[in-house]
């Protein structure tokens, strides 16, 4: 029961920074992923270098922009 | 030299990074600039959180250094008509009352006007007044016209971007057939970058004409508006940073792609060809959200960047206050060197978010009017 009455006491600015954190580890898989495969693939082909660069870094903003998502909610949540 | 289809946007990058990066050089005054506001905050303790997020919100006023503020115009318009006066006339006339947490809260009167937190109401006889449940402000609001400094930032970079590209169109029809000179040779490598690597791959080399006068704007105003809030001592500007910037970019966008959607477009969406029936079912529905949701995403995606990156530079400059304020002088000039060497990295990495939003951005929505353009397929 104690148990129960501290995790009720939680307030909505506690969860919005758990929430941020949990977006951050999104983003750190999701973009570790995208590193791992274009340095493997440099290292297959190096003189699509310059391709899978630009690729890589396309990619990296696109999911970045989906976790920053969920850190504008937390924000928001926060804020108002 | 000879340019081959690798190092052209390699390079158009590279020295548009090399322009921008002379703010760089400016970081060391960013401390500086959070001392003077430390002297003045000597009574109340050092509160990070609200001098993050006061940076990032709006303000009628820009603060360079110090005492050193340009006044914005305010104005209103409510039941009493219309009011314009420099906003100097409401900060210098500060009042406070107590709010019922018992603690107090500052707000600025002036000719029947009161500002509380950086909003306009109407002054009730109490001055502002807080609805004793919620904590929300209870005064009637006004329509507020006011030129704030997210409106200033946009008068900006319109005015950046006009300077920029008259220049440019004249250098163009003064040297017809002849080499391009001064500002022209360098923009001509960005220009040529967005409609060859992402306009004409996405709309296609026929239409590309048309949409390029929007695509190229899109690209270079969020450019410019995201590097003009990185200028240390330019009063943080945080044009791109603001919801309502970016929801109409966003919805421009959206305009684009519908009005210039054909039958084809609409016809892949509410009645795709080649999908078995139970499965149309489920995407219909899908797709018309997704009409909706692919501009909302654009609009998140843009604020948010640029706002984490704010909040970064920000923090760091708050660390240093933190420790200073907590563990004595030392601690906060020792905390401030590494501080400062963290917000040296992030002020590169904010330079290429700044470059990399704008491109994402305009590379998204070319594709979405290459989407609603595409002829059928033979």
């Amino acid at each position: 029961m104690e148990l129960l009455n501290v995790l009720l006491q939680i307030e909505a600015a506690g969860l919005a920074a758990l929430g941020a954190g949990v977006a951050a580890i999104g983003a750190g898989m999701g973009i570790g992923k995208i590193g791992a495969a274009a340095l493997e693939s440099m290292a297959r082909q190096p003189e699509a270098t310059g391709d899978i660069r630009a690729s890589m870094i396309i990619a990296a903003a696109l999911i970045e922009g989906v976790a920053l998502f969920g850190v504008i909610v937390c924000l928001l949540v926060v804020l108002g | 030299m000879t340019f081959n289809k690798l190092s052209r946007p390699l390079f158009a990058f590279l020295t548009a990074m090399l322009f921008a990066a002379q703010p760089m050089l400016f970081a060391q005054d960013n401390v500086e600039q959070a001392e003077s506001t430390q002297v003045e905050s000597e009574e109340k303790p050092f509160k990070a959180g609200e001098m993050i997020i006061e940076h990032i919100l709006d303000a009628h006023e820009i603060h360079l250094i110090g005492d050193l503020v340009i006044y914005l115009p305010v104005i209103t318009y409510s039941d009493d008509g219309l009011k314009v006066f420099s906003s100097s006339k409401l900060y210098h006339n500060e009042q406070s009352f107590v709010d019922h947490e018992g603690e107090h809260q500052v707000y600025y009167e002036h000719d029947g006007l009161v500002m509380y937190k950086e909003r306009i109401y109407a002054a009730a006889n109490g001055g502002v007044t807080l609805d004793p449940e919620t904590g929300e402000v209870a005064n009637a609001t006004v329509l507020d016209f006011s030129i704030t400094k997210t409106v200033a930032g946009l008068f900006l970079t319109c005015l950046i971007l006009m300077f920029l590209f008259f220049s440019v169109a004249r250098g163009y029809k003064k040297r017809k057939d002849s080499a391009p000179k001064g500002v022209q040779s360098f923009m001509e490598p960005l220009i040529l970058f967005i409609r060859d690597e992402v306009v004409i791959p996405s709309v296609g080399a026929k239409k590309a004409d048309r949409y390029m006068p929007f695509l190229l704007t899109i690209f270079f105003f969020i450019w410019i508006a995201n590097v003009l809030g990185l200028i240390p001592f330019l009063g943080g500007f945080n044009v791109t940073g603001t919801l309502s910037v970016t929801l109409v970019l966003a919805l421009i966008v959206f305009l684009v792609t519908t009005f210039s959607g054909n039958k084809h477009y609409w016809g892949h969406i509410l009645w795709p060809p080649g999908v078995p029936f139970p499965i149309k079912l489920i995407l219909v529905p899908i797709e018309f959200l997704g009409i909706f949701i692919k501009p909302l995403v654009l609009m998140i995606r843009l604020t948010a960047n640029i706002t984490a990156g704010h909040i970064i530079m920000l923090a760091f400059v708050a660390l240093i206050f933190i420790f200073g304020n907590s563990m004595g002088e030392t601690v906060g000039h020792g905390v401030g060197v590494g501080s400062v060497l963290f917000m040296v990295f992030m002020f590169f990495l904010e330079l290429l978010v700044a470059f990399l939003q704008a491109y994402v951005f305009t590379l998204l929505a070319s594709l979405y009017i290459g989407d609603a353009t595409q002829e059928a397929h033979t």
